[in-house]
């Protein structure tokens, strides 16, 4: 039990200082951190450098200074065990038009490592298991979109990685393809045999998959937060909108019960409730106060705050 | 075999060693070749010659067979000598350039059309191992059709005229296998590098012809022009075929090259400009590789 817990938290992925340059220009800034979740988010603005990171640890691109830690793996000195451990599902079309899916994803399986018999087993299995088990005889240039984007998951889980980088997995799918693809996604995170890494710049993917979250910004870290925390801290998190101008005696009334509160727009008042109050309180305050409560919402802060406020931010810092 | 199963599982089996992986790539080339029918007859057609070659060493050693088809004294028509070889060679390597623009194309194309080439470089493999692997296809075709013919007729004509005769031509065996060499790479080379940055394949193999060609009309009109001899380094079948002799003949050649890869007589140039020209070449393929070969464009 202990030692499931150690492997739990032991980081997935350490940013030691990682910098890669393109000639001049820094791409990634020194980042610093360590990744443990079951399944981290990249967010991101397109040019933030999600893809970059992802390529730097695939050890596409050689990092000018510092260094990243695989599940203890150094990208640097050891980039064949590293990809060893990793299965990629790259951001663009990424397959060979005349050859059969199944053929493909079998390729690819034994590229990893796989005995022959082994990988044509698991690529038709990976097959099944993405929903293109029909199809998986026929030229993968005759696919869809769809289908080829579940084929670059059946390529990226048939060899059995520790770690699966999705580099925008739901790029281009209209709307039940991308359901499905969210789907697998959270059910081989739930089996939790291994860790994955969604780097997309849509936050309800990464919200609907993620458990942590890391925000890039221009090369650097913008945010890295844990979202079930957050969830979490914001169950006492309310929003009120109360009728006419806000009373100050209430907005004191209410900070005497130990609340903390913010003006929000439009007259609204954001209040973090105490542990152990009740929301009944704040009523009788109103009441007190001759305060009418038109509207109160317990406010989730969504990701969408989160990285908002992670963009906005001069610092780079929440 | 369980084709049924719906679920993601983990793999804790055994892993292949690495230098097995590096057989993965030909094995499927070779799979793919086969189903081209054309290049099938193809193949078996550049045996022709060697066959031809095999019988003409037979019929010189038996002259029982020479009677009976009323050709005596037809043994002396034919010397099994350098010129022998070098025209085997020479001839079978035509046939290579062939086959090398027929499939050399196919080889990288593919893979970069559509960004696969990712996916092979995010598993334990590397770019060089890659390259490695797309040149082993074309290397094993080429052998099987350059010096292993060449060097079985060596050991043919050693057995039938004695093992002396082998020891006193044991350059024409060694020019065989590394004169063969020397070409293989230079067309495994230049075919990935086109292949590489060529993505239609008619247009790669065509290129492939072009370069030959081209390069030797270019090299003429310099030599024309300017009245000199060095346009000839820009002619590929003529360092080739300068390579070849010396290193059949060594220092003292007493042919000036093998057919289709034949030096002029009297507008010889030293041997270090042709080997100097040829790994040039190479380089330049290698480099033409490695800017298209990565597991992710760099956008500067």
């Amino acid at each position: 039990m202990a030692e499931e817990t150690a492997q739990e938290m032991a980081p997935v992925i350490e940013l030691d200082g990682l910098e890669v340059r393109f000639g001049d220009r820094v791409i990634l800034k020194g980042l610093k951190a360590s990744l443990t979740g079951r399944s981290i988010g990249l967010l991101g603005p397109n040019g933030a450098g999600k893809s970059t990171l992802l390529n730097a640890l695939l050890g596409f691109h050689q990092p000018s200074a510092g260094t990243a830690r695989i599940l203890g793996r150094d990208i640097r000195r050891e980039p064949r065990a590293v990809r060893s451990l990793i299965g990629y599902m790259p951001e663009n079309d990424s397959y060979i038009a005349a050859m059969s899916g199944v053929r493909f994803v079998r390729l690819m399986a034994e590229l990893a490592g796989l005995p022959k018999s082994e990988a044509l087993e698991r690529a038709h299995e990976a097959f099944f298991y993405v929903g293109l088990g029909e199809v998986r005889y026929r030229a993968l240039g005759t696919y869809s979109l769809g289908m080829k984007q579940a084929a670059k998951l059946a390529q990226a889980i048939a060899h059995g990685p520790k770690l699966l980088f999705l580099d925008e997995p739901t790029n281009g799918l209209d709307p039940p393809a991308r359901l499905r693809m969210i789907q697998l996604i959270q059910e081989i995170r739930d089996r939790g045999d291994l860790h994955l890494i969604v780097s997309s710049h849509l936050l309800r993917d990464v919200e609907e998959c993620c458990d942590e979250v890391l925000i890039l910004k221009d090369g650097a870290i913008a945010a890295f937060c844990n979202l079930e925390e957050e969830r979490r801290a914001n169950r006492r998190f309310l929003e009120m909108e109360t009728r006419g101008e806000l009373n100050g005696n209430f907005v004191d009334a209410i900070r005497g019960l130990g609340c903390e509160t913010a003006p929000g727009a439009q007259g609204r008042l954001k209040v973090v409730l105490p542990e152990g109050l009740e929301v009944r309180r704040l009523y009788e305050i109103a009441a007190a106060q001759d305060v009418q409560i038109r509207r109160l919402n317990h406010r989730r802060d969504s990701l969408e705050d989160i990285f908002l406020k992670a963009m906005e931010a001069a610092d780079g810092r929440l | 075999m369980a084709v049924y199963k719906k679920t993601y599982r983990p793999y804790e089996g055994a892993l292949t060693a690495h230098w097995a992986r590096l057989l993965v790539i030909p094995r499927y080339a070779f799979e793919d070749l086969h189903r081209r029918k054309f290049l099938s007859v193809f193949f078996f057609a550049t045996f022709l010659y060697p066959l031809i070659c095999a019988i003409i060493i037979y019929v010189q050693h038996n002259a029982s067979a020479l009677s009976l088809i009323g050709a005596q004294g037809a043994q002396h028509l034919i010397s099994i000598n350098v010129v022998f070889f070098l025209s085997l060679l020479g001839w079978q390597s035509m046939m290579a350039l062939f086959l090398a623009a027929f499939v050399g194309p196919s080889q990288v194309s593919p893979d970069l059309a559509n960004n696969a080439l990712s996916l092979y470089l995010a598993r334990p493999f590397s770019r060089t191992e890659y390259v490695l692997s797309k040149m082993s296809v074309l290397v094993i075709l080429l052998s099987v059709m350059t010096w292993v013919p060449g060097l079985l007729l060596f050991g043919l004509e050693s057995y039938l005229e004695g093992w002396s005769w082998a020891v006193d031509h044991a350059r024409i065996a060694s020019g065989l296998f590394f004169g063969a060499w020397v070409w293989i790479l230079l067309l495994a080379l230049l075919a990935l590098a086109l292949s590489a940055w060529v993505k239609w394949r008619a247009a790669a193999g065509a290129l492939m012809f072009g370069l030959f060609f081209v390069l030797s009309a270019f090299g003429a009109v310099i030599n024309g022009v300017e009245r000199t001899n060095w346009g000839h380094l820009f002619n590929i079948s003529y360092l080739v075929g300068s390579v070849w002799v010396w290193l059949f003949e060594g220092g003292h050649p007493t042919t000036n090259g093998a057919v289709f890869f034949r030096a002029p007589r009297g507008e010889t140039l030293p041997l270090w400009t042709s080997w100097v020209g040829l790994a040039v070449l190479a380089l330049i393929c290698l480099y033409m590789l490695a800017r298209k070969i990565r597991g992710a464009e760099v956008v500067r």
